[in-house]
């Protein structure tokens, strides 16, 4: 348990120091809100019309800007085998990293998300379901990203095939995220889906941590 | 106490690397694996770390690393080319990360033994590659196990460094610990050698190769 505290809090060291790249999907996730008035035209109707969609793909694609560097450090400077080797589960070593990842990207996401939900003029009772679906929804594109890290680990401009990798894998929960969103904004009842939505990361959460140590064991030999 | 190796043949890439090799260590022994360059030391010590696939039986102290590898990675430390440190973290971040996850303690009894005291407290992408070196190996006294595998341990240490480290190596022989190490220095410790000869692959003959 001392060892998981102790990576949770080296990663999330890393991720915050000079270089870390933290702040990088947060800036990334504001400039592409703000471009998209620009393409669809300032009209508040458009706006509030594509918002949820667009806060969603736009957290779903900074999520996706720091994932290739979350084994591939560890994989470069010889850590990753040291890791193979300690007594901690490298189930639990895999989770513990995508968490580190979601503590660094997601969260910082969703406190920004109510503020770029406004420039979009997204209705107002949609927001507390906005925040909601991010937060139930972002573990999940963590820990689906942190399987297709694993998957790509020691190639060569893997960040490429990570994307196509896992971007397929986000439909879902980019569907029922935006939905929650979209009904919330319609003015109708949008729990079912936001449970739905919980199911799915449940899932995922309780997956691909195994997928990962898998896919990372077969990299390694 | 003891490491058995036996029968272990290996191939990376298609490549027969090492073939039916058979060596084993007993507490407070060191095994030295001589050969020139290419010829399959790298490999050997990942094999028996259980960080590259091989066929053949490798036990330390009666476990298998085929039958039980959690358990057989309880008694193993490596320590490769790589030296696994973050250059954002101070010498003591690091390794007071990995005496944490290998739930030992004293990360600066550590650093003390290797000379690494006053730096401790630097960023360890100020440090020189030698001082790298000194903190890679640091890792094998907060592991606590009983075998060590070193690959080139000597590299880009000087001469004060080198007898620091025999010294420690000389500490841990006695004290009923193991090492199998690649080297190409003559390390100052009583230790028997083992030396790798190329394999002859009949696959890397196109003649042959193509008569099957």
């Amino acid at each position: 348990m001392a060892g998981l505290t102790s990576l949770l809090r080296r990663d999330l060291r890393l991720a915050t120091r000079s270089g870390g790249g933290a702040g990088q999907g947060l800036v990334f996730f504001f400039i592409l809100t703000l471009l998209v008035p620009f393409g669809v035209g300032p009209d508040p109707g458009t706006l509030a019309k594509v918002a949820p969609g667009t806060l969603w793909i736009g957290a779903l694609l900074a999520a996706l800007l720091s994932l290739d560097r979350l084994f591939q450090t560890d994989f470069e400077d010889g850590t990753l085998d040291v890791l193979v080797l300690s007594p901690v589960p490298l189930e639990v070593l895999t989770a513990t990293k995508a968490l580190a990842h979601w503590l660094t990207t997601g969260l910082p996401l969703i406190v920004l998300a109510p503020i770029l939900g406004i420039t979009l003029n997204l209705a107002p009772e949609a927001q507390v379901w906005l925040i909601a679906s991010l937060l139930i929804g972002t573990p999940g594109l963590s820990f689906l990203g942190m399987l297709g890290a694993a998957l790509t680990v020691g190639l060569k401009r893997g960040g490429l095939l990570l994307s196509v990798l896992v971007l397929p894998l986000y439909i879902p929960t980019l569907i029922l995220g935006a939905r929650t969103v979209v009904l919330a904004a319609e003015g109708q009842d949008p729990l079912s889906t936001l449970a739905l939505l919980a199911a799915l990361t449940l899932f995922i959460l309780a997956m691909t941590p195994f997928a990962a140590a898998a896919a990372l064991k077969v990299q390694l030999s | 106490m003891s490491l058995a190796v036996s029968d272990l043949t290996c191939r990376r890439s298609g490549r027969l690397i090492l073939k039916d090799l058979a060596f084993g260590c007993a507490a407070g022994e060191a095994l030295l694996l001589k050969g020139p360059n290419g010829v399959g030391k790298s490999t050997c010590l990942r094999a028996v770390a259980g960080l590259v696939p091989s066929s053949g039986d490798i036990r330390c102290n009666g476990v298998s690393l085929g039958d039980d590898r959690d358990a057989y990675h309880q008694h193993i430390a490596y320590a490769g080319h790589l030296d696994a440190i973050k250059p954002q973290l101070s010498l003591r971040e690091n390794l007071a990360f990995w005496s944490d996850l290998f739930g030992g303690d004293g990360a600066d009894a550590a650093l003390e033994l290797f000379d690494l005291a006053d730096l401790a407290d630097r960023p360890a992408q100020t440090c020189s590659a030698g001082q790298k070196r000194r903190l890679g190996l640091a890792r094998l006294a907060v592991a606590r196990r009983n075998l060590w595998l070193l690959d080139e341990p000597t590299v880009s240490l000087d001469a004060r460094t080198v007898e620091r480290f025999t010294g420690v190596l000389k500490a841990h022989l006695e004290g009923g610990g193991m090492a199998v190490i690649a080297t190409h220095l003559d390390l100052a410790i009583p230790a028997t050698d083992f030396a790798l000869t190329p394999v002859q692959d009949i696959s890397d003959d196109p003649f042959l190769a193509g008569a099957f």
